[in-house]
Protein backbone atom coordinates (compact mmCIF):
# COMPACT_ATOMS: atom_id res chain seq x y z
CA UNK A 1 0.00 0.00 0.00
CA UNK A 2 2.80 2.34 1.01
CA UNK A 3 4.75 1.51 -2.17
CA UNK A 4 1.65 2.17 -4.28
CA UNK A 5 1.20 5.57 -2.65
CA UNK A 6 4.88 6.42 -3.24
CA UNK A 7 4.61 5.49 -6.94
CA UNK A 8 1.45 7.59 -7.32
CA UNK A 9 3.16 10.58 -5.70
CA UNK A 10 6.19 10.17 -7.95
CA UNK A 11 3.93 10.06 -11.03
CA UNK A 12 2.17 13.24 -9.99
CA UNK A 13 5.51 15.00 -9.42
CA UNK A 14 6.91 13.91 -12.79
CA UNK A 15 3.64 14.98 -14.47
CA UNK A 16 3.81 18.39 -12.81
CA UNK A 17 7.43 18.80 -13.86
CA UNK A 18 6.57 17.93 -17.48
CA UNK A 19 3.59 20.30 -17.38
CA UNK A 20 5.91 23.16 -16.34
CA UNK A 21 8.69 22.28 -18.79
CA UNK A 22 6.51 21.83 -21.90
CA UNK A 23 5.23 25.42 -22.29
CA UNK A 24 8.77 26.72 -21.63
CA UNK A 25 10.08 24.54 -24.42
CA UNK A 26 7.19 25.60 -26.62
CA UNK A 27 7.79 29.33 -26.10
CA UNK A 28 11.49 28.83 -26.70
CA UNK A 29 10.69 27.11 -29.97
CA UNK A 30 8.36 29.95 -31.01
CA UNK A 31 11.01 32.48 -30.08
CA UNK A 32 13.61 30.45 -31.95
CA UNK A 33 11.50 30.55 -35.13
CA UNK A 34 11.21 34.34 -34.88
CA UNK A 35 14.93 34.57 -34.22
CA UNK A 36 15.75 32.40 -37.25
CA UNK A 37 14.00 34.92 -39.50
CA UNK A 38 15.96 37.79 -37.99
CA UNK A 39 19.22 35.88 -38.23
CA UNK A 40 18.89 35.70 -42.01
CA UNK A 41 19.83 39.39 -41.94
CA UNK A 42 23.54 40.11 -41.58
CA UNK A 43 23.16 43.81 -42.26
CA UNK A 44 20.66 46.24 -43.67
CA UNK A 45 20.24 49.85 -44.67
CA UNK A 46 16.69 51.09 -44.33
CA UNK A 47 15.20 54.38 -45.51
CA UNK A 48 12.18 55.81 -43.80
CA UNK A 49 10.38 58.76 -42.30
CA UNK A 50 10.51 59.45 -38.58
CA UNK A 51 7.76 61.31 -36.77
CA UNK A 52 8.75 62.31 -33.23
CA UNK A 53 6.10 63.03 -30.67
CA UNK A 54 7.48 64.59 -27.48
CA UNK A 55 5.56 67.29 -25.60
CA UNK A 56 8.28 69.96 -25.74
CA UNK A 57 9.65 69.17 -29.21
CA UNK A 58 7.90 70.65 -32.24
CA UNK A 59 9.95 69.13 -35.02
CA UNK A 60 9.03 68.09 -38.54
CA UNK A 61 8.96 64.59 -39.97
CA UNK A 62 12.57 63.62 -40.72
CA UNK A 63 13.87 61.46 -43.54
CA UNK A 64 16.05 58.91 -41.78
CA UNK A 65 18.33 56.05 -42.60
CA UNK A 66 18.79 53.12 -40.25
CA UNK A 67 21.94 51.03 -40.55
CA UNK A 68 22.29 47.64 -38.88
CA UNK A 69 25.15 45.18 -38.82
CA UNK A 70 25.45 41.95 -36.89
CA UNK A 71 25.81 41.32 -34.05
CA UNK A 72 24.39 44.54 -32.57
CA UNK A 73 25.58 47.64 -34.43
CA UNK A 74 22.81 50.08 -35.16
CA UNK A 75 22.84 53.70 -36.29
CA UNK A 76 19.91 56.01 -36.96
CA UNK A 77 20.81 59.06 -39.05
CA UNK A 78 18.82 61.92 -40.43
CA UNK A 79 19.38 62.30 -44.19
CA UNK A 80 19.51 66.09 -43.94
CA UNK A 81 18.76 68.88 -41.54
CA UNK A 82 19.01 69.12 -37.79
CA UNK A 83 17.67 66.00 -36.13
CA UNK A 84 16.79 64.86 -32.65
CA UNK A 85 17.46 61.12 -32.46
CA UNK A 86 16.20 59.34 -29.33
CA UNK A 87 19.19 57.94 -27.46
CA UNK A 88 17.57 54.55 -26.89
CA UNK A 89 17.08 54.16 -30.64
CA UNK A 90 19.58 51.30 -30.62
CA UNK A 91 16.73 49.27 -29.15
CA UNK A 92 14.64 49.65 -32.29
CA UNK A 93 16.37 46.56 -33.62
CA UNK A 94 14.65 43.50 -32.31
CA UNK A 95 17.78 41.60 -33.36
CA UNK A 96 19.69 43.55 -30.72
CA UNK A 97 17.27 42.39 -28.06
CA UNK A 98 17.33 38.74 -29.10
CA UNK A 99 20.94 38.39 -30.08
CA UNK A 100 22.26 40.17 -27.00
CA UNK A 101 23.32 38.46 -23.82
CA UNK A 102 22.18 35.03 -22.73
CA UNK A 103 18.77 35.01 -21.09
CA UNK A 104 16.25 32.74 -19.49
CA UNK A 105 12.91 32.53 -21.27
CA UNK A 106 9.71 32.45 -19.24
CA UNK A 107 6.34 31.78 -20.79
CA UNK A 108 3.97 34.60 -19.81
CA UNK A 109 0.87 33.32 -21.58
CA UNK A 110 -0.98 35.02 -24.37
CA UNK A 111 -2.25 38.51 -25.12
CA UNK A 112 -4.60 39.85 -27.76
CA UNK A 113 -3.31 42.60 -30.05
CA UNK A 114 -6.04 43.68 -32.43
CA UNK A 115 -7.42 40.45 -33.89
CA UNK A 116 -4.28 38.43 -33.26
CA UNK A 117 -3.46 36.27 -30.29
CA UNK A 118 0.19 36.74 -29.39
CA UNK A 119 2.44 34.61 -27.24
CA UNK A 120 4.21 36.52 -24.50
CA UNK A 121 7.75 35.66 -23.41
CA UNK A 122 9.76 37.29 -20.68
CA UNK A 123 13.50 37.29 -21.23
CA UNK A 124 15.61 37.52 -18.09
CA UNK A 125 19.32 38.17 -18.68
CA UNK A 126 21.49 35.66 -16.90
CA UNK A 127 24.25 38.22 -16.36
CA UNK A 128 23.59 40.09 -13.09
CA UNK A 129 25.44 43.14 -14.38
CA UNK A 130 23.44 43.47 -17.57
CA UNK A 131 21.91 46.93 -18.22
CA UNK A 132 18.72 45.19 -19.36
CA UNK A 133 16.65 44.13 -16.40
CA UNK A 134 13.82 42.48 -18.31
CA UNK A 135 12.57 42.22 -21.88
CA UNK A 136 9.04 41.18 -22.67
CA UNK A 137 8.38 40.13 -26.25
CA UNK A 138 5.01 39.53 -27.87
CA UNK A 139 5.34 36.98 -30.66
CA UNK A 140 2.95 36.33 -33.52
CA UNK A 141 3.10 32.48 -33.58
CA UNK A 142 1.47 32.29 -37.03
CA UNK A 143 3.92 34.55 -38.90
CA UNK A 144 6.82 33.99 -36.49
CA UNK A 145 7.52 37.69 -35.99
CA UNK A 146 7.80 39.83 -32.90
CA UNK A 147 4.99 42.37 -32.84
CA UNK A 148 5.76 44.13 -29.60
CA UNK A 149 8.65 44.34 -27.14
CA UNK A 150 9.17 46.11 -23.86
CA UNK A 151 12.68 46.46 -22.45
CA UNK A 152 13.38 47.75 -18.97
CA UNK A 153 16.91 48.98 -18.38
CA UNK A 154 18.75 50.04 -15.25
CA UNK A 155 19.98 53.37 -16.60
CA UNK A 156 17.59 54.52 -19.30
CA UNK A 157 14.11 53.55 -18.17
CA UNK A 158 11.71 51.49 -20.23
CA UNK A 159 11.53 51.31 -24.03
CA UNK A 160 8.60 49.94 -25.94
CA UNK A 161 8.43 48.82 -29.55
CA UNK A 162 5.40 48.05 -31.66
CA UNK A 163 5.91 46.71 -35.14
CA UNK A 164 3.76 46.25 -38.19
CA UNK A 165 5.02 43.92 -40.89
CA UNK A 166 4.62 43.91 -44.65
CA UNK A 167 6.85 42.94 -47.53
CA UNK A 168 9.96 42.36 -45.43
CA UNK A 169 8.24 40.06 -42.92
CA UNK A 170 10.26 37.06 -44.16
CA UNK A 171 13.37 38.75 -42.68
CA UNK A 172 11.54 39.81 -39.51
CA UNK A 173 11.92 43.46 -40.52
CA UNK A 174 8.97 45.79 -39.92
CA UNK A 175 7.44 48.25 -42.38
CA UNK A 176 6.49 50.49 -39.50
CA UNK A 177 7.62 50.70 -35.92
CA UNK A 178 6.56 52.81 -33.00
CA UNK A 179 9.26 53.37 -30.41
CA UNK A 180 8.17 54.70 -27.00
CA UNK A 181 10.66 55.97 -24.44
CA UNK A 182 10.88 57.95 -21.23
CA UNK A 183 11.68 61.65 -21.41
CA UNK A 184 12.38 64.25 -18.77
CA UNK A 185 10.73 67.63 -18.37
CA UNK A 186 12.39 70.43 -20.32
CA UNK A 187 12.60 73.78 -18.61
CA UNK A 188 14.39 76.88 -19.92
CA UNK A 189 15.01 79.80 -17.60
CA UNK A 190 12.69 82.58 -18.80
CA UNK A 191 15.40 85.27 -18.72
CA UNK A 192 17.49 83.55 -21.40
CA UNK A 193 15.05 83.84 -24.24
CA UNK A 194 13.19 87.22 -23.79
CA UNK A 195 10.10 85.72 -25.37
CA UNK A 196 7.26 87.47 -27.11
CA UNK A 197 4.20 86.96 -24.94
CA UNK A 198 1.41 86.61 -27.51
CA UNK A 199 -1.21 86.18 -24.80
CA UNK A 200 -1.97 82.61 -25.84
CA UNK A 201 -2.61 80.60 -22.71
CA UNK A 202 -1.12 77.15 -22.30
CA UNK A 203 -2.37 74.57 -19.85
CA UNK A 204 -0.06 74.28 -16.86
CA UNK A 205 1.87 71.01 -17.14
CA UNK A 206 1.04 68.56 -14.38
CA UNK A 207 3.84 68.24 -11.85
CA UNK A 208 3.62 64.50 -11.32
CA UNK A 209 6.43 62.16 -10.47
CA UNK A 210 5.67 59.85 -13.40
CA UNK A 211 8.21 59.95 -16.19
CA UNK A 212 6.95 61.55 -19.41
CA UNK A 213 6.60 59.39 -22.50
CA UNK A 214 7.93 60.19 -25.92
CA UNK A 215 7.20 58.40 -29.17
CA UNK A 216 9.06 58.05 -32.43
CA UNK A 217 7.20 56.50 -35.33
CA UNK A 218 9.31 55.25 -38.23
CA UNK A 219 7.70 54.18 -41.50
CA UNK A 220 10.20 52.33 -43.64
CA UNK A 221 9.98 52.64 -47.39
CA UNK A 222 12.94 50.52 -48.45
CA UNK A 223 15.39 47.97 -47.03
CA UNK A 224 18.65 46.95 -48.62
CA UNK A 225 19.44 43.64 -46.97
CA UNK A 226 22.78 41.83 -46.82
CA UNK A 227 24.53 44.21 -49.21
CA UNK A 228 27.39 44.85 -46.78
CA UNK A 229 27.87 47.98 -44.65
CA UNK A 230 31.17 49.59 -43.70
CA UNK A 231 31.96 49.90 -40.00
CA UNK A 232 32.66 53.61 -40.63
CA UNK A 233 28.91 54.22 -40.77
CA UNK A 234 28.54 53.32 -37.11
CA UNK A 235 31.21 55.73 -35.83
CA UNK B 1 14.97 115.31 -46.91
CA UNK B 2 18.26 115.08 -48.79
CA UNK B 3 19.70 117.82 -46.58
CA UNK B 4 18.56 115.98 -43.45
CA UNK B 5 20.12 112.72 -44.65
CA UNK B 6 23.29 114.62 -45.57
CA UNK B 7 23.38 116.08 -42.03
CA UNK B 8 22.96 112.63 -40.48
CA UNK B 9 25.69 111.21 -42.70
CA UNK B 10 28.10 113.96 -41.62
CA UNK B 11 27.68 113.27 -37.90
CA UNK B 12 30.32 110.93 -36.44
CA UNK B 13 27.79 109.47 -34.02
CA UNK B 14 25.88 108.01 -36.98
CA UNK B 15 28.81 105.71 -37.66
CA UNK B 16 29.12 104.83 -33.97
CA UNK B 17 25.84 102.92 -34.37
CA UNK B 18 27.06 100.96 -37.39
CA UNK B 19 30.44 100.30 -35.76
CA UNK B 20 28.78 99.17 -32.53
CA UNK B 21 26.55 96.71 -34.41
CA UNK B 22 29.52 95.38 -36.39
CA UNK B 23 31.58 94.93 -33.22
CA UNK B 24 28.83 93.14 -31.29
CA UNK B 25 27.99 90.83 -34.21
CA UNK B 26 31.64 89.96 -34.86
CA UNK B 27 32.23 89.21 -31.16
CA UNK B 28 29.17 86.92 -31.14
CA UNK B 29 30.31 85.16 -34.29
CA UNK B 30 33.82 84.65 -32.98
CA UNK B 31 32.52 83.36 -29.62
CA UNK B 32 30.14 80.88 -31.26
CA UNK B 33 32.75 79.73 -33.76
CA UNK B 34 35.15 79.11 -30.89
CA UNK B 35 32.72 77.51 -28.42
CA UNK B 36 29.12 77.51 -29.56
CA UNK B 37 28.68 74.03 -28.11
CA UNK B 38 28.68 75.36 -24.54
CA UNK B 39 25.79 77.71 -25.30
CA UNK B 40 23.95 74.88 -27.04
CA UNK B 41 24.54 72.66 -23.99
CA UNK B 42 23.01 75.36 -21.79
CA UNK B 43 19.93 75.54 -24.00
CA UNK B 44 19.55 71.80 -24.39
CA UNK B 45 20.08 70.94 -20.71
CA UNK B 46 18.42 67.60 -19.93
CA UNK B 47 17.27 67.08 -23.53
CA UNK B 48 20.78 65.70 -24.07
CA UNK B 49 19.97 62.80 -21.73
CA UNK B 50 17.29 61.54 -24.08
CA UNK B 51 18.31 62.76 -27.53
CA UNK B 52 21.32 62.99 -29.77
CA UNK B 53 21.51 66.22 -31.75
CA UNK B 54 23.96 67.01 -34.54
CA UNK B 55 25.00 70.31 -32.98
CA UNK B 56 27.38 71.39 -35.70
CA UNK B 57 24.36 71.64 -38.00
CA UNK B 58 22.24 73.25 -35.28
CA UNK B 59 24.65 76.18 -34.84
CA UNK B 60 24.13 77.60 -38.31
CA UNK B 61 23.72 81.07 -39.82
CA UNK B 62 19.96 81.25 -39.19
CA UNK B 63 20.32 80.24 -35.54
CA UNK B 64 23.20 82.69 -35.07
CA UNK B 65 21.20 85.59 -36.47
CA UNK B 66 18.29 84.81 -34.13
CA UNK B 67 20.60 84.71 -31.11
CA UNK B 68 22.29 87.97 -32.15
CA UNK B 69 18.99 89.76 -32.79
CA UNK B 70 17.70 88.48 -29.46
CA UNK B 71 20.47 90.39 -27.73
CA UNK B 72 21.01 93.25 -30.14
CA UNK B 73 17.44 94.40 -30.62
CA UNK B 74 17.36 95.26 -26.92
CA UNK B 75 20.34 97.62 -27.42
CA UNK B 76 19.47 99.08 -30.82
CA UNK B 77 16.85 101.50 -29.42
CA UNK B 78 19.78 103.30 -27.78
CA UNK B 79 21.45 103.68 -31.18
CA UNK B 80 18.24 104.96 -32.75
CA UNK B 81 17.84 107.45 -29.89
CA UNK B 82 21.35 108.77 -30.62
CA UNK B 83 20.18 110.10 -33.97
CA UNK B 84 16.48 110.84 -33.45
CA UNK B 85 17.10 112.52 -30.07
CA UNK B 86 19.44 114.94 -31.78
CA UNK B 87 17.09 115.86 -34.65
CA UNK B 88 15.55 119.08 -33.21
CA UNK B 89 17.64 119.62 -30.10
CA UNK B 90 20.83 119.43 -32.18
CA UNK B 91 19.59 122.31 -34.34
CA UNK B 92 18.61 124.25 -31.22
CA UNK B 93 22.00 123.61 -29.69
CA UNK B 94 23.83 124.88 -32.77
CA UNK B 95 21.47 127.83 -33.09
CA UNK B 96 20.28 126.78 -36.54
CA UNK B 97 16.69 125.94 -35.60
CA UNK B 98 15.45 129.54 -35.97
CA UNK B 99 17.20 129.79 -39.30
CA UNK B 100 15.69 126.49 -40.43
CA UNK B 101 12.18 127.55 -39.50
CA UNK B 102 12.52 130.88 -41.26
CA UNK B 103 12.59 128.98 -44.57
CA UNK B 104 9.33 128.80 -46.54
CA UNK B 105 8.34 125.41 -45.18
CA UNK B 106 5.85 124.68 -42.44
CA UNK B 107 6.96 123.41 -39.03
CA UNK B 108 4.96 120.22 -39.66
CA UNK B 109 6.96 119.62 -42.82
CA UNK B 110 10.23 120.20 -40.98
CA UNK B 111 9.20 117.76 -38.26
CA UNK B 112 7.99 115.16 -40.76
CA UNK B 113 11.25 115.39 -42.71
CA UNK B 114 13.21 114.95 -39.46
CA UNK B 115 11.03 111.95 -38.63
CA UNK B 116 11.47 110.42 -42.09
CA UNK B 117 15.24 110.92 -41.91
CA UNK B 118 15.28 109.11 -38.52
CA UNK B 119 13.13 106.35 -40.03
CA UNK B 120 15.54 105.93 -42.96
CA UNK B 121 18.45 105.80 -40.53
CA UNK B 122 16.62 103.09 -38.55
CA UNK B 123 16.00 101.06 -41.71
CA UNK B 124 19.64 101.42 -42.78
CA UNK B 125 20.70 100.26 -39.33
CA UNK B 126 18.48 97.17 -39.69
CA UNK B 127 19.76 96.50 -43.20
CA UNK B 128 23.31 96.63 -41.84
CA UNK B 129 22.27 94.31 -39.03
CA UNK B 130 20.81 91.90 -41.59
CA UNK B 131 24.02 92.00 -43.60
CA UNK B 132 26.21 91.37 -40.56
CA UNK B 133 24.07 89.11 -38.40
CA UNK B 134 22.27 87.13 -41.08
CA UNK B 135 24.22 87.06 -44.32
CA UNK B 136 27.70 87.09 -42.77
CA UNK B 137 26.63 84.37 -40.30
CA UNK B 138 25.26 82.33 -43.20
CA UNK B 139 28.67 82.59 -44.86
CA UNK B 140 30.57 81.66 -41.70
CA UNK B 141 28.30 79.00 -40.22
CA UNK B 142 26.42 77.76 -43.28
CA UNK B 143 22.68 77.10 -43.41
CA UNK B 144 20.46 74.34 -42.09
CA UNK B 145 17.21 73.93 -40.22
CA UNK B 146 16.66 76.50 -37.50
CA UNK B 147 16.01 75.73 -33.85
CA UNK B 148 14.02 78.12 -31.69
CA UNK B 149 14.16 77.76 -27.91
CA UNK B 150 11.27 79.44 -26.19
CA UNK B 151 9.26 79.61 -22.99
CA UNK B 152 5.52 79.65 -23.60
CA UNK B 153 3.50 80.15 -20.46
CA UNK B 154 4.76 77.47 -18.10
CA UNK B 155 6.18 75.31 -20.87
CA UNK B 156 9.58 75.32 -22.51
CA UNK B 157 9.62 74.32 -26.14
CA UNK B 158 12.06 73.62 -28.94
CA UNK B 159 10.72 74.47 -32.39
CA UNK B 160 12.38 73.39 -35.61
CA UNK B 161 11.90 75.35 -38.81
CA UNK B 162 13.13 73.76 -42.03
CA UNK B 163 15.69 75.89 -43.85
CA UNK B 164 13.45 76.52 -46.86
CA UNK B 165 10.91 78.12 -44.51
CA UNK B 166 13.25 80.55 -42.73
CA UNK B 167 14.12 83.45 -45.02
CA UNK B 168 10.65 84.99 -45.37
CA UNK B 169 10.40 84.97 -41.57
CA UNK B 170 13.58 87.04 -41.33
CA UNK B 171 12.28 89.57 -43.88
CA UNK B 172 9.03 89.84 -41.92
CA UNK B 173 10.91 90.06 -38.60
CA UNK B 174 13.18 92.86 -39.87
CA UNK B 175 10.09 94.67 -41.19
CA UNK B 176 8.47 94.36 -37.77
CA UNK B 177 11.66 95.53 -36.06
CA UNK B 178 11.67 98.62 -38.33
CA UNK B 179 8.19 99.54 -37.07
CA UNK B 180 9.16 98.84 -33.44
CA UNK B 181 12.31 100.97 -33.65
CA UNK B 182 10.38 103.75 -35.36
CA UNK B 183 8.40 104.07 -32.11
CA UNK B 184 11.70 104.78 -30.36
CA UNK B 185 12.60 107.30 -33.08
CA UNK B 186 9.22 109.04 -32.61
CA UNK B 187 9.68 109.11 -28.84
CA UNK B 188 13.22 110.52 -29.11
CA UNK B 189 12.03 113.11 -31.64
CA UNK B 190 9.22 114.22 -29.31
CA UNK B 191 11.63 114.61 -26.39
CA UNK B 192 14.07 116.37 -28.70
CA UNK B 193 11.56 119.21 -29.15
CA UNK B 194 11.70 120.07 -25.44
CA UNK B 195 15.50 120.25 -25.17
CA UNK B 196 18.18 122.64 -26.30
CA UNK B 197 20.95 120.06 -26.33
CA UNK B 198 21.07 116.46 -27.54
CA UNK B 199 22.13 114.73 -24.35
CA UNK B 200 18.84 115.30 -22.51
CA UNK B 201 16.46 113.68 -25.04
CA UNK B 202 18.90 110.83 -25.80
CA UNK B 203 19.35 109.97 -22.10
CA UNK B 204 15.63 110.43 -21.40
CA UNK B 205 14.70 108.10 -24.28
CA UNK B 206 17.18 105.47 -23.14
CA UNK B 207 15.89 105.72 -19.55
CA UNK B 208 12.27 105.34 -20.66
CA UNK B 209 13.17 102.32 -22.81
CA UNK B 210 15.15 100.70 -19.97
CA UNK B 211 12.44 101.26 -17.34
CA UNK B 212 9.66 100.07 -19.64
CA UNK B 213 11.70 97.02 -20.71
CA UNK B 214 12.29 96.06 -17.09
CA UNK B 215 8.59 96.44 -16.28
CA UNK B 216 7.73 94.42 -19.43
CA UNK B 217 9.88 91.57 -18.16
CA UNK B 218 8.56 91.49 -14.60
CA UNK B 219 6.33 88.45 -14.22
CA UNK B 220 3.74 89.66 -11.75
CA UNK B 221 0.11 88.92 -12.70
CA UNK B 222 -1.17 92.39 -11.72
CA UNK B 223 1.46 94.04 -13.94
CA UNK B 224 0.87 91.48 -16.70
CA UNK B 225 -2.80 92.42 -16.84
CA UNK B 226 -2.82 96.15 -16.15
CA UNK B 227 0.52 97.64 -17.14
CA UNK B 228 2.23 95.55 -19.82
CA UNK B 229 -0.47 95.95 -22.49
CA UNK B 230 0.12 99.74 -22.38
CA UNK B 231 3.89 99.65 -22.71
CA UNK B 232 5.40 99.77 -26.19
CA UNK B 233 8.37 97.75 -24.93
CA UNK B 234 6.03 94.76 -24.48
CA UNK B 235 5.71 94.69 -28.26
CA UNK B 236 9.35 95.32 -29.23
CA UNK B 237 10.08 91.59 -29.21
CA UNK B 238 7.03 90.83 -31.36
CA UNK B 239 9.36 90.08 -34.29
CA UNK B 240 9.93 86.71 -32.64
CA UNK B 241 6.33 85.82 -33.37
CA UNK B 242 7.38 85.21 -36.98
CA UNK B 243 9.57 82.34 -35.75
CA UNK B 244 6.86 80.72 -33.63
CA UNK B 245 5.76 78.23 -36.25
CA UNK B 246 2.23 76.83 -36.13
CA UNK B 247 1.80 73.14 -35.34
CA UNK B 248 -0.91 70.57 -36.04
CA UNK B 249 -2.68 68.41 -33.43
CA UNK B 250 0.23 65.97 -33.47
CA UNK B 251 2.71 68.75 -32.65
CA UNK B 252 4.27 68.71 -36.12
CA UNK B 253 5.26 72.14 -37.47
CA UNK B 254 3.25 73.40 -40.44
CA UNK B 255 5.53 74.91 -43.07
CA UNK B 256 4.81 78.57 -43.83
CA UNK B 257 2.52 79.00 -40.83
CA UNK B 258 2.55 81.29 -37.81
CA UNK B 259 1.35 80.18 -34.41
CA UNK B 260 -0.44 83.41 -33.61
CA UNK B 261 -0.65 85.92 -36.48
CA UNK B 262 -3.47 87.92 -34.81
CA UNK B 263 -1.18 88.64 -31.84
CA UNK B 264 1.57 89.89 -34.18
CA UNK B 265 -0.92 91.96 -36.18
CA UNK B 266 -2.37 93.50 -33.01
CA UNK B 267 1.15 94.29 -31.77
CA UNK B 268 1.85 96.04 -35.07
CA UNK B 269 -1.37 98.06 -34.73
CA UNK B 270 -0.37 99.09 -31.20
CA UNK B 271 3.11 100.13 -32.39
CA UNK B 272 1.61 102.14 -35.27
CA UNK B 273 -0.75 103.75 -32.76
CA UNK B 274 2.23 104.70 -30.58
CA UNK B 275 3.98 106.26 -33.59
CA UNK B 276 0.83 108.21 -34.51
CA UNK B 277 0.23 109.43 -30.94
CA UNK B 278 3.88 110.39 -30.31
CA UNK B 279 4.18 112.17 -33.64
CA UNK B 280 0.80 113.84 -33.12
CA UNK B 281 1.93 115.23 -29.77
CA UNK B 282 5.29 116.22 -31.29
CA UNK B 283 3.49 118.04 -34.10
CA UNK B 284 1.18 119.91 -31.68
CA UNK B 285 4.03 120.93 -29.39
CA UNK B 286 6.43 121.89 -32.17
CA UNK B 287 3.88 124.04 -34.01
CA UNK B 288 3.16 126.07 -30.88
CA UNK B 289 6.69 126.15 -29.50
CA UNK B 290 8.46 129.46 -29.03
CA UNK B 291 11.76 129.16 -30.82
CA UNK B 292 14.30 131.06 -28.78
CA UNK B 293 17.50 129.55 -30.08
Amino acid sequence: MKTYMMRKLLLVMVGALIAVQLPAQEIESILQKARQKIEKVNDYEASGKMKTNVAFLKIPVANVKVYFKKPNKLKLKSEKGVSFVPKGAVNISIGNILSGEAFTVIDAGTEKLGKDILRVAKLLPTDDNSDVVLSTVYIDPVNNVIRKARTTTRENGTYELEMTYGKYAEFGLPDKLVFSFNTKDYKLPKGITFDFDDGASTPKPKQDAKPKKGRAEISFTKYEINKGISDEVFK
Amino acid sequence: MQIELFKISKRPRTYIAFAAISAIVLIFQFAFKADGQSYMNLLLQNVQDNFDLNRTNAINGYFMCYIILNTLLVQVPILVALIAGDAISGEANMGTLRLLLSKPVSRSQVLMVKFMASFIFTVLLLVWMAVMALFLSMMIFGTDDMLIFRVKGDESQILQITQDDVMWRYFAAFGYAAVALTVIAALALLLSIFAENSIGPIVATVCIVIICTIVSNINVPVIDRNVKPWLFTSYLVGWKGFFYIGTNEEGLPIKGSLENWPAIRNSLYILFLHIAVLMGIAMLVFRKKDILS
